[in-house]
């Protein structure tokens, strides 16, 4: 280590790459361009690209006697939308995004609460396992085996037998908009089946948020007198909503767009993406697809809007 | 005397941010020079010009003669050890201190064996095999100084190097770096924020803050005669002393230093020499400092006055008057008049 | 909440997690169960008896197995290509400041975020509109715009904790930008790309929204499941067919989990 080389410069190796790094080091620019340019590219041009024609074709109109397209501005498809039976189908469709997207809070929350709050170690692992294998397994596998569960001869037909609650299930079925012939033929079982394949994508945000929040800010709650539901309410609560926010994002507008699992598992009434199947395949009528589509657009949009002021990207 | 590291007027400003605003400094070969501020005075952002991480917005920069103002870092014969150490998590001891060489094309026996004599050197030998999870911060630590020197560089950047250590460990190290310094001969420059650790380190200090230098100077002449009311209250936690007070001690009209341990209790009699100066006040605050206790004194017209005194001294009660006194030269007059 | 190590959790809440939990896999459990049902006809439960022949039926059917091979193709050219276009966006967005990183994340998140459908009938209709005919190839085009975000999200995470002082080390020992990438950056991300390269695979595997309006004639698993759902033909072919989809998306998930757990995690909200 005595000598000291004389040189305070150093020459740098010779070759292509090593001159390519210095030019990359003198115009750091350049490098972002050319590492941003592809996925741009392939986003902007064909993804976006895309969408734009595809809302773009919202403002045309279809040909009543050719099924040809017609290539003029107009707002007629979207008048379309608000015709009853297409309403219905928004209308439909909202509502179920919304209640399935209270119902995997509400059961997303306590497995959330506990493996942010309880859970360590070797268990924080397994529920995070737990929560991440059937997040991530098979949509369709998923869907398949609620048809087995819920059919006539199905599962949960027989788990009701063994408890003698078969009346309950008959007196339920029997009920107006929820019931039907079957579980599997009813909106119940489209609901049972949505909270069940979009409730994990609920606990991680959630689990997140809680996350960051400081178990003594609960102690200090239950130490001020606090009852646990006066806890949950000002406390856990407020501090878990960006979190659920976050969650909801993905339950809503998952929802909002799917056509697999009403056309599998639900009543023959049409939801806005069997709609949008409907009106693009065996109707042909691009434009009122289009237009279908524009609003669960719209709607994620707002939510989007909505959730980021509430600071819910942090969460995600 | 060849010059190590030359600023001639550089400027680094980040948008209307002025981190360095046309520095002058000339580092010497073969010294220990450290710079010292407070955080977001500009000493890391010189460091980071001189290591080739940022590039000057104005000026020249010269480092042993030659320009580099465009230079890579990776061209640049100086090395660096980082503030978090920066050690390659992937790789083992050994092959962290060998980086350098590898990089450069060194054999792969040659460069293991430097590596092996760096680690030897830093007082870790045998330890090539771990992982960088696997040390104790002041292990690491000495990792990145060997990862650096390996490489034989002809100035050493130090990043804050001892920040992250507990007080002991931290001495320890000041001194090994003084000792290994000295024995390689190579120049050091070393930014810090503690004041104690360049004073006992560095051959030469230049304090930092707003972006420009307030002095320069050995750690005597920074620490005895600050030119700025920044450089005395920074270095040494000097009494500052406004003109008015100044003057009415009978000096001219200027801001001026005083060093707490120049000061003694009572009118200052017995084998103290010199003209003495004496000024007198209130007790408002003491504390137990170990060796030695620190008096706070109110002296009038709002001036306060802190005073070390020995230990084995009788300590003042707060509220009474006292007198303390201090040779007349060591009060420091500073350049700044009002 | 890490202040109350030795707390246990109340009852109720015991109770409520372990139900959501059960509810969670009990589903996935009894297609296994399904796959050895010797009921051909219905969805009996309990099945009346347990066969091992469906397996051997479902070897034999070179629909599956075409279907099958088609998926494995799309998903491994989708995920190279996400795994290029994911990293490049991850390490442009991670190593510099500029404007627009937001808007780049949210470009990157879209074809998530909008229900599948739509990423579906915008594409087909490009496709018609560009007069390009449906074919291998524009199955892997839709699959990888949505798989870029899984190895975005995975690499985002990975360079947050290898940039800065790491490469500016490597550059003042003397390394330029490629021996930086090739020695340091490199092996830190590694673990992660391949990971999110994992999850891309799993994603493309089973997906089925998109691959509907992309496809045209060509069958993958998914589609080829779904026609058996609506259309059913051999019942016990599809359990066994739905249990082999479970076992292979298990797989490259549980491989990125252990790629990750020291450290970040998998970015689970990014599916």
């Amino acid at each position: 280590m005595s000598a000291i080389t004389q040189t305070s410069i150093l020459e740098g190796r010779s070759g292509t790459f090593a001159r390519l790094s210095d030019f990359f080091w003198r115009n750091p620019k350049i490098l972002l361009f050319l590492m941003l340019a592809p996925p741009l590219l392939w986003l902007g041009i064909i993804y976006l690209g895309s969408l734009f024609a595809l809302l773009l074709q919202s403002f045309f109109s279809i040909d009543e006697f050719s099924g040809l397209i017609n290539y003029e501005f107009t707002l007629d498809t979207y008048r379309q939308l608000l015709i009853p039976s297409n309403f219905d189908i928004i209308l439909r469709t909202v509502v179920m995004a919304a209640l399935v997207t209270l119902a995997s809070a509400v059961i997303a929350f306590p497995i959330a609460y506990y493996a942010a709050r309880y859970a360590r170690g070797k268990w924080k692992a397994l529920f995070y396992l737990g929560v991440m294998l059937p997040l991530w397994s098979s949509y369709l596998v998923k869907v398949y085996a609620w048809k087995l569960i819920l059919a006539k001869e199905g599962i949960f037909t027989w788990f009701l037998a063994k408890l003698h609650l078969t009346w309950l299930l008959d007196a339920w079925l029997s009920l107006p908009v929820v019931g039907g012939n079957s579980l599997s033929i009813s909106y119940t079982g489209t609901f049972i089946v949505f909270v069940y394949v979009w409730m994990p994508f609920m606990i991680l945000p959630i689990q997140a948020a809680l996350e960051r929040v400081p178990g003594n800010l609960i102690e200090a709650s239950a130490d001020l007198g606090g009852n646990p539901a006066q806890t949950f309410r000002h406390v856990l609560f407020p501090l878990a909503l960006p979190g659920i926010i976050a969650g909801s994002i993905f339950t809503f507008s998952l929802t909002l767009g799917d056509y697999i699992i009403p056309q599998i598992i639900g009543s023959s009434r049409l939801f806005i993406g069997q709609a949008v199947y409907a009106q693009q395949g065996t109707a042909g009528n691009i434009p009122l697809a289009a237009a279908f589509t524009v609003v669960p657009i719209v709607i994620m949009g707002f939510y989007l809007w909505m959730a980021k002021k509430q600071g819910a990207f942090d969460a995600l | 005397m060849t010059t190590a590291v030359l600023f001639d007027k550089v400027s680094r400003h980040f948008g209307s941010v002025r981190a360095v605003d046309s520095v002058d400094l000339a580092v010497v070969e073969g010294e220990f020079f450290a710079m010292l501020g407070p955080s977001g005075s500009g000493k890391t952002t010189c460091l980071r010009l001189m290591a080739g991480f940022e590039q000057p917005t104005g000026g020249h920069i010269e480092i042993f003669g030659e320009t580099a103002e465009g230079v890579p870092p990776y061209r640049r014969n100086v090395n660096t050890v980082f503030q978090d150490y920066a050690l390659f998590p992937h790789l083992s001891i050994l092959e962290n201190v060998a980086y350098g060489l590898m990089v450069k094309g060194v054999g792969k026996e040659e460069r293991l064996k430097a590596a092996e004599d760096a680690l030897a050197m830093v007082k870790l030998p045998g330890y090539g095999t771990r992982r960088p999870g696997q040390l104790s911060g002041g292990q690491r630590q000495r990792v990145a100084l060997a990862r650096a020197l390996v490489n034989r560089p002809r100035v050493l950047l130090l990043d804050e190097p001892l920040g992250a250590l507990d007080l002991k460990l931290r001495e320890q190290m000041q001194e090994e770096l003084k000792t290994l310094q000295k024995s390689l001969g190579i120049t050091f420059v070393f930014v810090t924020h503690d004041q104690g650790e360049a004073l006992s380190m560095a051959d030469r200090v230049a304090v930092f803050n707003d972006g420009r230098i307030q002095q320069l100077g050995t750690p005597e002449e920074v620490y005895k005669r600050p030119q700025t009311r920044f450089v005395a209250d920074f270095v040494g936690s000097s009494n500052v002393l406004s003109p008015a007070f100044v003057k009415s001690l009978g000096y001219p009209a200027r801001y001026a230093s005083l060093r707490p341990e120049a000061l003694s209790l009572g009118g200052g009699t017995g084998d103290v020499t010199g003209e003495r100066k004496r000024v007198t006040g209130t007790v408002v605050a003491t504390s137990f400092l170990g060796a030695a206790n620190r008096v706070t004194v109110e002296a009038g017209g709002g001036t306060r006055i802190a005073a070390m005194v020995p230990a084995s001294e009788a300590l003042p009660e707060q509220g009474s008057g006292v007198t303390l006194s201090f040779a007349a030269h060591d009060l420091h007059l500073m350049d700044e008049a009002a | 909440m890490r202040s109350d190590r030795s707390a246990s959790a109340p009852m109720g809440l015991k109770i409520a997690a372990a139900a959501g939990l059960l509810f969670l896999h009990v589903p996935i459990l009894l297609i296994f169960l399904y796959a050895f049902t010797t009921e051909e006809k219905s969805y009996q439960f309990p099945p009346p008896g347990y066969t091992l022949k469906w397996l051997a039926v479902a070897w034999d059917r070179p629909d599956v197995w075409a279907a099958l091979g088609l998926s494995v193709r799309v998903a491994s050219i989708a995920t190279a290509v996400a795994l290029v276009l994911g990293t490049l966006c991850a390490a442009a967005v991670s190593q510099t400041r500029f404007f627009g990183r937001e808007t780049i994340s949210l470009l990157v998140i879209l074809p998530i975020a909008l229900p599948g459908i739509i990423t579906g009938i915008a594409l087909r209709s490009a496709f018609s509109f560009a007069e390009i005919p449906f074919s291998f190839w524009t199955i892997v085009l839709g699959h990888a715009t949505f798989c870029v975000v899984v190895v975005y999200n995975n690499a985002v995470a990975r360079f947050r904790r290898v940039s800065g002082s790491l490469i500016e080390a490597s550059m003042d020992l003397g390394a330029d930008g490629f021996q930086t990438f090739r020695y340091v950056i490199l092996p830190n991300i590694g673990t992660a790309l391949l990971a999110g390269g994992m999850l891309a695979f799993a994603l493309s595997f089973d997906e089925v929204i998109v691959t509907t309006f992309t496809a045209g004639q060509q069958q993958t698993l998914p589609i080829w499941m779904l026609e058996e759902l609506v259309r059913p033909r051999q019942r016990p072919v599809t359990n066994v067919v739905a249990m082999l989809v479970v076992l292979v998306t298990l797989l490259p998930i549980l491989a990125a989990y252990y790629l990750t757990r020291e450290g970040d995690q998998v970015a689970g909200a990014g599916k």
